[in-house]
């Protein structure tokens, strides 16, 4: 109950969660005074009156024997949402039960009860009213009767729903070990856990039903004359529209405003019990989110011929009340046929990196750079007037599952590209497409153009995207995170066949992997991200040797390779990575930093080149030497 | 499920899923269907009282009773009455109308296509707007862009989707046409007829189905392959048109199924406000004036109708979209 409490009081937050509930909270007392206070009024017939107009002493005039039409629809509101309660109680009287049996019934029973529901959902209720109606006479028995029945399958059906996900817990296994009978684990269990949910049904089928008993009455199915609800009254007045309008306005006002109301209630309540978990989850409200953007100014490695370059990237997002930067200022260059990698844990920004240069972050998502240039065009302030982005910008993304267009043959996936950009007719780009699938070493290309993607194994997806990439002319591919959702097998082909195809087109590579072992086998560079930032760009050949950020060398060193003890522990960096929304002023790696010193933690280390001038590293205590892998730890320690 | 065609085949549901997955379906409408017809026909054996006594009345002599008895087959066995019903209703012999004194038959050609024309384009309106508000309502609101537009959208179409068809019609007559005088506020011939009717019975549904259609399109907008697609820099068309809508005919469809029987409802509604010569007409009055045979023969039509495009709907479903068949089997 007090549970219950706290969901009204969530729903009451918002206004117009406020304003259904104060509008049901008035229907209810309506219908408990109105019979009281107008009833009289509302019944007595006047022959001075008859079928009067608006006007003072009647605002909505008065009916063929001279009543008041007001007072009758006030009045009205006690027929109509006791008969409405009445039918949501037979709904969820017969629906509840019948969606709970499966739960504690063996499992052919609760097929079968499943099906019925199931074909019960999705006959209209009108026709069954219908037919209750020729039974037992038109009326409100057969009404209440027909739609409390023809609600039951939804009740039945949320029931079964809720009871499925109740019965699949730990505590009704446990219980059905313990032995407890079937009825009494679902009354024990089942049923209060469930509870809630419904009651909030219960609120929006009563809206339902109070729509649905108004439709019936106004046919003349539902309440008979001289009782009236306001459909009833709805029928009455609707000879004499053109000579009463007003007269039609009570109750069609009433009718909506109630299943406004109680529509609105339900849905605010929901709305309610599925905030209250989330808000737990959302962190931080109410602080202030801003990741600070110093101005650094990183060196940026010179290279001839750059397919692209970029200079101060900064990715920012908008939170609540301020905004965070996954990535913060990056500059790095990419030379032609160079194929550079990325490498950072998850949320290190890389992955965002990835999708800026294509200008496919998401929105509310901005991007903004001092230097953004690939093939020699500015794409800076996020324009393409020569799309070189479309045609020479081949992006390779990680979930080959979802990637592709589950609806679309992979035959149109493929051509499309080259008949919107390479302005390429059907069977000549159906002809590039086939070419491309076999570069790709996909077998039956022909036979693959009409299939799709689901028929499709994961690698075999991955290679399509691939080739997707290679119907324009690709100067660069932007390859993120591609083998992380493949076998290990597979891995290695998908990467084999980068590197073909980056040797067979000359077009260069940017691989954004978490994976520094496949970066080293598979680039010329490696970019080490680290909070937003690149913390060191350095020659994959000579990355074993001398990596000098400490966190490079940390990642070096939980690396296993073929001799590592598999007794021991992989090595890990201790501490995690830091919120981008909390970030440390200075070195964001400092608080994970063995050599951290007090000027890491106050200034942040720009990216500078050091002698050698391609190399370049963040860091103000950069180290020397190999690092120092785990293994090697426990030898010397074993040894001494 | 419980199958209910086709059982123990495995080696032609394996060869052949979708013709299984449509064999299935068919069963299950036939046994369903066979269950509509034992109802209506128990209808008139469930009504309290004697029907042949209540319509002839109370003074009709006991030769006259037994008469119209053997006349209507009542004095023949429960099973022989039953065949000889179902037979009826495949010859197109569904007896006579008490109140119209007209055959059963003749009263539903008449008023059939009045109601169908009135489903019919009430279905195409509601399916072209509330794809076309829903897709648009997406793209303008997507990730929390232009929130006021996503608050009117969702406040108008909350509205509307409460209001019911009849309550909507009366308002729609009396400002149209009591007011106004645009268009004609009950039937007659001519298209100016149509307008307020349809409008009547489709806003609502365009309201319920244009905020779905709306959380649908986020849903698409927001997956991987159109990410991919904006990768490809294809133009808006190609986008939305090709990458976005085929991923939400599915859903689209199942609602637009159990619409096309909810429309059955409502164009009974809205037929009575509009004074509409239809089924639903007829059937409300048939009902009220314990016209037996009538209401069954239109019960029955109403129902078969309701099956036959469940299950349209379910194989159209299962042959665009063929995960959904294999994910059954």
């Amino acid at each position: 109950m007090a549970q219950q409490r706290g969901l009204v009081r969530t729903a009451l937050r918002t206004p117009t969660g406020a304003l259904a509930l104060v509008t049901v909270v008035l229907l209810i007392v309506l219908a408990i005074v109105a019979p009281m206070i107008w009833g009289d009024k509302a019944t007595t017939p006047n022959v001075d009156h008859l079928l009067e107009g608006g006007s003072a002493e009647h605002p909505l005039g008065t009916d063929n024997i001279g009543r008041d039409l007001l007072a009758r629809t006030l009045v009205a509101t006690r027929l109509s949402l006791v008969l409405s309660v009445l039918i949501v109680l037979v709904g969820a009287g017969i629906g509840v039960p019948l969606g709970a049996l499966p739960t504690v019934l063996g499992r052919r029973s609760a097929r079968l009860t499943a099906a019925i529901t199931d074909f019960a959902l999705a006959y209209p209720a009108l026709l069954l009213a219908i037919f209750l109606s020729v039974i037992l006479g038109a009326g409100p028995t057969a009404a209440v009767l027909a739609l409390g029945i023809a609600s039951a399958p939804a009740f039945a059906r949320l029931t079964q729903t809720l009871a499925a996900s109740v019965a699949g817990s730990d505590y009704v296994a446990a219980a059905h070990v313990l032995g407890l009978s079937r009825r009494r684990v679902l009354f024990r269990h089942v049923l209060p856990n469930i509870a809630e949910p419904i009651i909030l049904n219960v609120t929006i089928a009563i809206g339902y039903a109070l729509l649905a008993l108004s439709g019936l009455s106004f046919l003349g199915l539902g309440v008979q004359p001289p009782s009236y609800d306001w459909g009833q009254l709805l029928t009455a007045s609707l000879n004499r529209i053109y000579v009463a309008p007003e007269a039609a306005l009570g109750p069609c006002v009433a009718i909506v405003i109630a299943g406004l109301a109680f529509n609105g209630l339900g849905e605010a309540l929901a709305r309610a019990a599925s905030t209250r978990t989330s808000y737990v989850r959302s962190p931080r409200r109410g602080t202030a989110a801003f990741t600070p953007i110093l101005p650094i100014s990183d060196d940026q490695r010179v290279i001839d011929d750059p397919v692209l370059v970029v200079e101060g990237l900064t990715v920012t997002f908008p939170t609540g009340d301020g905004s965070i930067a996954p990535v913060r200022g990056i500059s790095f260059s990419i030379g032609n046929g160079e194929r550079i990698a990325i490498v950072g844990e998850s949320g290190s920004g890389k992955s965002l990196t990835a999708l800026s240069l294509a200008q496919l972050v998401p929105h509310p998502g901005t991007v903004r750079a001092d230097r953004l240039e690939f093939v020699g065009r500015d794409l800076t302030d996020g324009s393409d007037p020569d799309n070189v982005v479309g045609t020479s910008m081949a992006m390779v993304f990680q979930d080959t599952s979802t990637s592709l267009n589950p609806a679309l043959r992979i035959g149109t996936q493929l051509s499309e590209v080259a008949e919107v950009h390479g302005g390429l007719r059907r069977t000549e780009a159906r002809r590039r497409a086939v070419d491309r699938l076999r570069e790709v070493r996909l077998s039956g290309p022909e036979r693959r153009l009409r299939q799709f993607p689901h028929e499709l194994s994961g690698g075999m997806r991955q290679r399509v995207m691939i080739a997707v990439g290679l119907m324009g002319e690709p100067r660069l591919i932007v390859a993120d995170e591609p083998t992380s959702a493949l076998d290990v097998t597979v891995q290695q082909q998908i990467l084999r066949l980068l590197k073909d195809i980056g040797d067979d087109t000359g077009a260069s590579c940017l691989l954004i992997t978490h994976d520094i072992a496949v970066a080293t086998e598979m680039c010329d560079r490696i970019l080490v991200m680290y909070a937003g930032r690149i913390v060191e760009d350095i020659d994959a050949s000579r990355l074993w040797e001398g990596p000098t950020h400490p966190y490079t060398r940390a990642l070096l060193a939980a690396v296993p390779d073929m001799d590592t003890d598999r007794d021991v522990e992989l090595a890990s960096i201790p501490g995690r990575p830091p919120d981008p929304a909390d970030l440390p002023p200075g070195c964001a790696f400092a608080p994970r930093c063995a050599f951290a010193t007090d000027k890491c933690r106050e200034d942040a280390p720009p990216l500078l080149l050091d002698k050698t001038d391609s190399h370049r590293v963040a860091c103000w205590h950069p180290q020397q030497g190999s690092v120092v892998a785990h293994e090697d730890d426990r030898l010397e320690s074993e040894v001494g | 499920m419980v199958s209910l065609a086709a059982p123990a085949r495995v080696g032609f549901a394996d060869k052949h899923p979708t013709a299984a997955f449509v064999l299935r379906r068919t069963g299950r409408m036939i046994i369903l269907l066979l269950l509509l017809l034992v109802l209506s026909f128990a209808m008139i054996h469930l009504v309290p009282g004697d029907p042949v006594r209540a319509e002839l009345g109370p003074r009709a002599p006991v030769s006259a009773i037994e008469a119209r008895r053997a006349e209507l087959g009542l004095d023949q066995p429960i099973p022989k009455q039953f065949v000889d019903y179902v037979r009826g209703l495949l010859t197109g012999d569904l007896g006579t109308s008490t109140t119209s004194h007209l055959p059963v038959s003749e009263v539903i050609a008449e008023r059939l296509p009045n109601s169908a024309k009135l489903a019919g384009i009430a279905f195409v309106v509601i399916m072209l707007f509330s794809l076309s508000i829903g897709m648009i309502a997406a793209i303008v609101t997507r990730n929390g862009r232009h929130s006021g537009t996503e608050l009117g959208f969702t406040t108008t179409t909350g509205f509307f989707a409460t209001v019911p068809e009849f309550v909507l019609g009366v308002a729609l007559v009396y400002v149209f046409g009591v007011e106004l005088k645009w268009f004609p506020v009950a039937y007659e011939p001519g298209v100016a007829a149509y307008v307020l009717p349809v409008a009547a019975l489709s806003i609502g549904s365009i309201a319920a189905l244009s905020r779905i259609v709306r959380v649908e399109t986020l849903d698409v907008l927001g997956a991987d392959y159109m990410r991919t697609a904006r990768s490809k820099r294809l133009p808006a068309r190609l986008m939305y048109l090709r990458h976005a809508l085929p991923n939400m005919l599915t859903s689209t469809l199942t609602l637009g199924g159990l619409l096309l029987s909810g429309l059955i409802g409502g164009t009974v509604l809205v037929e009575n406000v509009f004074a509409w010569p239809g089924l639903g007409t007829a059937v409300v009055d048939s009902v009220v004036a314990q016209d037996y045979a009538l209401a069954q023969a239109i019960m029955v039509l109403l129902g078969a109708t309701v099956l036959i495009i469940n299950l349209v709907v379910d194989v159209i479903i299962g042959l665009i979209d063929p995960r959904s068949t294999i994910r059954e089997l």
